[in-house]
């Protein structure tokens, strides 16, 4: 019985070192984690988290290359796509999201409410500084250009445009038409 | 061979490049818009579409073309998250969709004939296929809605279809030709690049019932592109447009 009770009691401090053995080592871990992920510029691991403290990561704290870095035309994208799917009621007004980092970059976006319901949602700002950056955008962002209409020479084969004959019109011609008969 | 005749109330062109193209061929062609406008005429008292409007004919007895006209009706109002409806005012008007079927089936026609370069245009929306009598791809101009006489846009395209949908300034009266009355004022002319005229057109109808916001749901949709002329004579245009815009 005594023996037993040594034995227990052996194995209960043991038990005890063991945990904090292993407590220690996943502490030392997570710690290390951290330390790599708040040190580390491209947050390796740490796709598309918000990255607020990136130590390194100027361009996240700094306002005024954020505006240089954003692109001067600001991307939109289509309400239509977005609007039917909620029918949960907002606040008219318009809210910026906090800078995100998407892995190649960060992105901040602005959401516009019009009677209580997402209206658009513009791009503040996504990477287009690096050279993969620039790819994976002309890929996955839109794109939209601007031009004001000049008129061309006519040297072509077929001409696209609404079709001239309104429905009116057209009721009209086939009722001419038929009393010419 | 080309050849232009009014049919469903609009100026009908098809030009054949290639050798073979006869009076009687064409007739085929042009007697196709000939039975849909029959069929699909709202301003027709005997047509298919009439008489189901006025209860006459069960939608279960219908036409297998008038089910199919239906059926890509409601397939084009889901894709569109209903800015395409062919319902007005209590009756059913598929006007807006027949017009690029026409043509594509139209186009079919030719094609099973044998034909391989041609082009079939009702109205100002287009399917191209292969060359033009220069051995180039086709050249496809985008009418000025400010001036009906200029062109401010040429393409140069092959093998797909291009559909404009939009409204003209007449002064300072702005004039809708889809429909008389109805107020558009920010954008006046949407024209949309697509696999087909079909696909073309009923995503260009679509788009522009939309604003501004059309354009960005050109964008959106794979495989097609568009150029979009405002109110302010400005021109939005998709990503890949410009592969093709003729630079002259």
């Amino acid at each position: 019985m005594p023996r037993s009770r040594s034995n227990s009691t052996f194995n209960f401090s043991q038990g005890i070192k063991k945990f904090f053995l292993s407590a220690f080592v996943v502490f030392a871990f997570v710690a290390y984690a951290i330390h790599e992920r708040l040190t580390s510029s491209n947050g390796g691991l740490a796709s598309a988290s918000a990255a607020p403290a990136s130590g390194s990561g100027q361009s996240a704290s700094d306002p005024a290359s954020n505006a240089s870095a954003s692109n001067s035309s600001a991307q939109q994208v289509p309400a239509s796509n977005l609007s039917s799917s909620s029918q949960v009621s907002y606040k008219n007004g318009t809210y910026s999201g906090p800078d995100v980092n998407v892995f190649y970059g960060l992105v901040k976006v602005q959401a516009t409410i019009q009677n209580g319901k997402l209206s658009s949602v513009q791009f503040l700002d996504y990477p287009s500084d690096r050279r993969t950056s620039q790819q994976i955008n002309s890929i996955a962002m839109p794109y939209l250009q601007q031009e004001a209409i000049q008129a061309q020479s006519a040297n072509v084969d077929i001409i696209s445009g609404a079709t001239l004959t309104s429905e009116g019109f057209q009721m009209s011609l086939q009722s001419a038409l038929a009393s010419a008969h | 061979m080309k050849q232009t005749r009014i049919l469903m109330g609009m100026p009908v062109t098809l030009e054949v490049v290639d050798a073979g193209a006869s009076e009687p061929l064409f007739d085929e062609v042009f007697d196709y818009f000939v039975y849909v406008d029959e069929k699909f005429s709202t301003y027709k008292n005997q047509s298919e579409i009439s008489r189901i409007n006025r209860g006459e004919i069960k939608f279960d007895d219908a036409s297998e073309d008038m089910k199919m006209i239906f059926g890509l009706a409601e397939q084009t109002r889901q894709e569109s998250n209903g800015y395409f409806d062919v319902h007005h005012n209590g009756i059913i008007d598929p006007s807006g969709i027949v017009k690029g079927w026409a043509i594509y089936n139209a186009a079919e026609i030719l094609r099973k004939m044998g034909f391989v370069n041609f082009y079939v245009d009702a109205g100002g929306d287009i399917q191209a296929s292969g060359k033009n009598d220069r051995g180039e791809k086709w050249r496809v101009g985008i009418r000025n809605p400010f001036n009906m006489d200029e062109i401010v846009k040429i393409l140069s395209v092959t093998d797909c279809g291009v559909a404009t949908s939009g409204t003209y300034v007449r002064g300072q009266h702005i004039y809708n030709p889809k429909n008389d009355g109805e107020d558009i004022t920010e954008i006046l002319s949407l024209t949309v690049i697509g696999p087909d005229v079909y696909e073309a057109d009923r995503f260009a109808t679509a788009a522009f019932a939309m604003g501004r916001a059309g354009i960005d749901f050109i964008e959106f949709l794979p495989g097609f592109e568009g150029y979009m002329i405002d109110k302010d004579k400005q021109a939005t245009y998709t990503t890949g447009f410009a592969r093709y815009v003729l630079n002259a």
